[in-house]
């Protein structure tokens, strides 16, 4: 039987390749064979997802609550160190520098990465803004986000910090954060699904040990990752509640 | 800062809704809320604090060690009607997310607003807890809400 394994749409692109590598080490892992199946779309991910097509996935926060609450699959390790957080950015010229300064009638260029975007709002709050006064423009990467501000197209743009981070030093020079996230225990998680029960003991023991050889090391690194943290259910459920509380 | 703060100083003395009370000393000075942060606790079902995050920590002035193990109503400022929390508690009681604008006490005395969420943790169909998270709300939603409390106490 061939499992098949996903990435959230919203991993840094520089990355490809390393899940196309971190995919040959799980099949080897595994003694089986894994399909790597990519997606642009978060929804149609979530449609596929749905459908059971996907057993193994490097899922955003938000999507893993579907995943465990409703689809029973099993959070087993989270990236260590790579908290998912959030920053609105303006351009550097740009007379506002905190989120109250922003008024009802702003353009925030946005992409539909849920966690990002859901914190951003919650960001702005502050402000008085919520959906029924400012307009939103959506991209399907950072770095399109970070053009539409500095072209004028868009007020803010909201970013996930390490897609921030990852953008060009020219393109940051010309941009400033009115204000970080710190939320430190919002993070994606690597989830199993109900056809991988199986082999859910040895992979976790596999990952978590990853960091150990040198094999192991260069997969992670091809990732972006320094290694993975066992999940435990409770911790995945508290990171879920904290989400739900977040989702209006 | 509020600019109606005075910086007054007194002592209270306040009454939770389980027959205990603390002469509190209340500071009428607002500590703002720091950007980008969330507030996050966690109870067990009668409202013992069994989870405190960093920002809870800082904000509250308590250590975690003093957090844990209490009430949660040792946040409750004097200012808050009673009737807010009561409609907290109905509400999660019913297995619902409630959400409100709270003004709470440091240990020092002075005060911070948030806006609060709380849900209500279930596992295998059993309420183990609850879950509050706290966040930055705007000073419209804390004037309106000054004004709601002060006819509600």
């Amino acid at each position: 039987m061939t499992l098949n394994l996903s990435v959230s749409p919203d991993f840094p692109p520089a990355h490809l390749s390393g899940w196309f590598i971190f995919n040959t080490w799980l099949q080897r892992q595994l003694g089986t064979g894994v399909h790597l199946e990519l997606y642009d779309s978060f929804e149609e991910q979530r449609e596929d997802i749905r459908s059971g097509k996907i057993d193994l996935i490097y899922a955003n926060p938000y999507d893993a609550s579907m995943l465990v609450r409703e689809l029973g699959f099993k959070v087993l390790v989270r990236p260590r160190n790579r908290a998912d957080e959030t920053v609105i950015a303006v351009r550097k010229d740009d007379g506002r520098n905190a989120v109250e300064d922003l008024q009802p009638g702003i353009t925030v260029a946005t992409t539909a990465d849920p966690d990002v975007h859901i914190m951003g709002m919650i960001m702005l709050e502050s402000a008085d803004l919520d959906k029924s006064n400012v307009t939103f423009r959506e991209y399907d990467n950072y770095v399109l986000v970070a053009k539409a501000l500095l072209n004028g197209q868009a007020d803010v743009g909201f970013f996930l910090k390490a897609g921030y981070d990852e953008l060009s030093e020219l393109v940051r020079s010309k941009t400033k954060s009115l204000v970080d996230s710190q939320i430190s225990v919002v993070h994606h998680t690597l989830v199993a699904g109900p056809r991988m029960q199986e082999h859910i003991e040895l992979l976790t023991e596999r990952l978590l040990n990853m960091e150990e050889d040198l094999k192991g090391r260069e997969v992670l690194k091809s990732m972006g990752l320094d290694g993975w943290d066992r999940m435990e259910d409770e911790q995945t459920e508290f990171m879920i509640d904290l989400i739900d509380t977040l989702i209006d | 800062m509020s600019e109606n703060d005075t910086g007054s100083v007194q002592e209270v003395l306040i009454k939770y809704f389980d027959g205990t009370e603390r002469l509190a000393k209340i500071v009428d000075r607002e500590v703002p809320y720091p950007d980008g942060k969330l507030i996050v606790s966690r109870t067990d079902p009668s409202g013992i604090i069994t989870h405190a995050n960093r920002a809870f920590v800082e904000m509250s002035g308590y250590s975690r060690e003093e957090l844990l193990g209490v009430n949660h109503y040792i946040l409750r400022h004097p200012d808050m009607p009673a009737v807010a929390f009561k409609d907290l508690w109905d509400t999660v009681a019913q297995g619902k997310k409630w959400q409100g604008y709270v003004k709470n006490l440091r240990k020092d005395g002075a005060y911070y607003w948030v806006k609060a969420t709380v849900i209500p943790n279930i596992r295998n169909g059993e309420l183990v807890g609850y879950t509050s998270v706290r966040r930055k709300p705007s000073r419209s939603k804390i004037k309106e809400s000054e004004a709601l409390y002060e006819t509600l106490r």
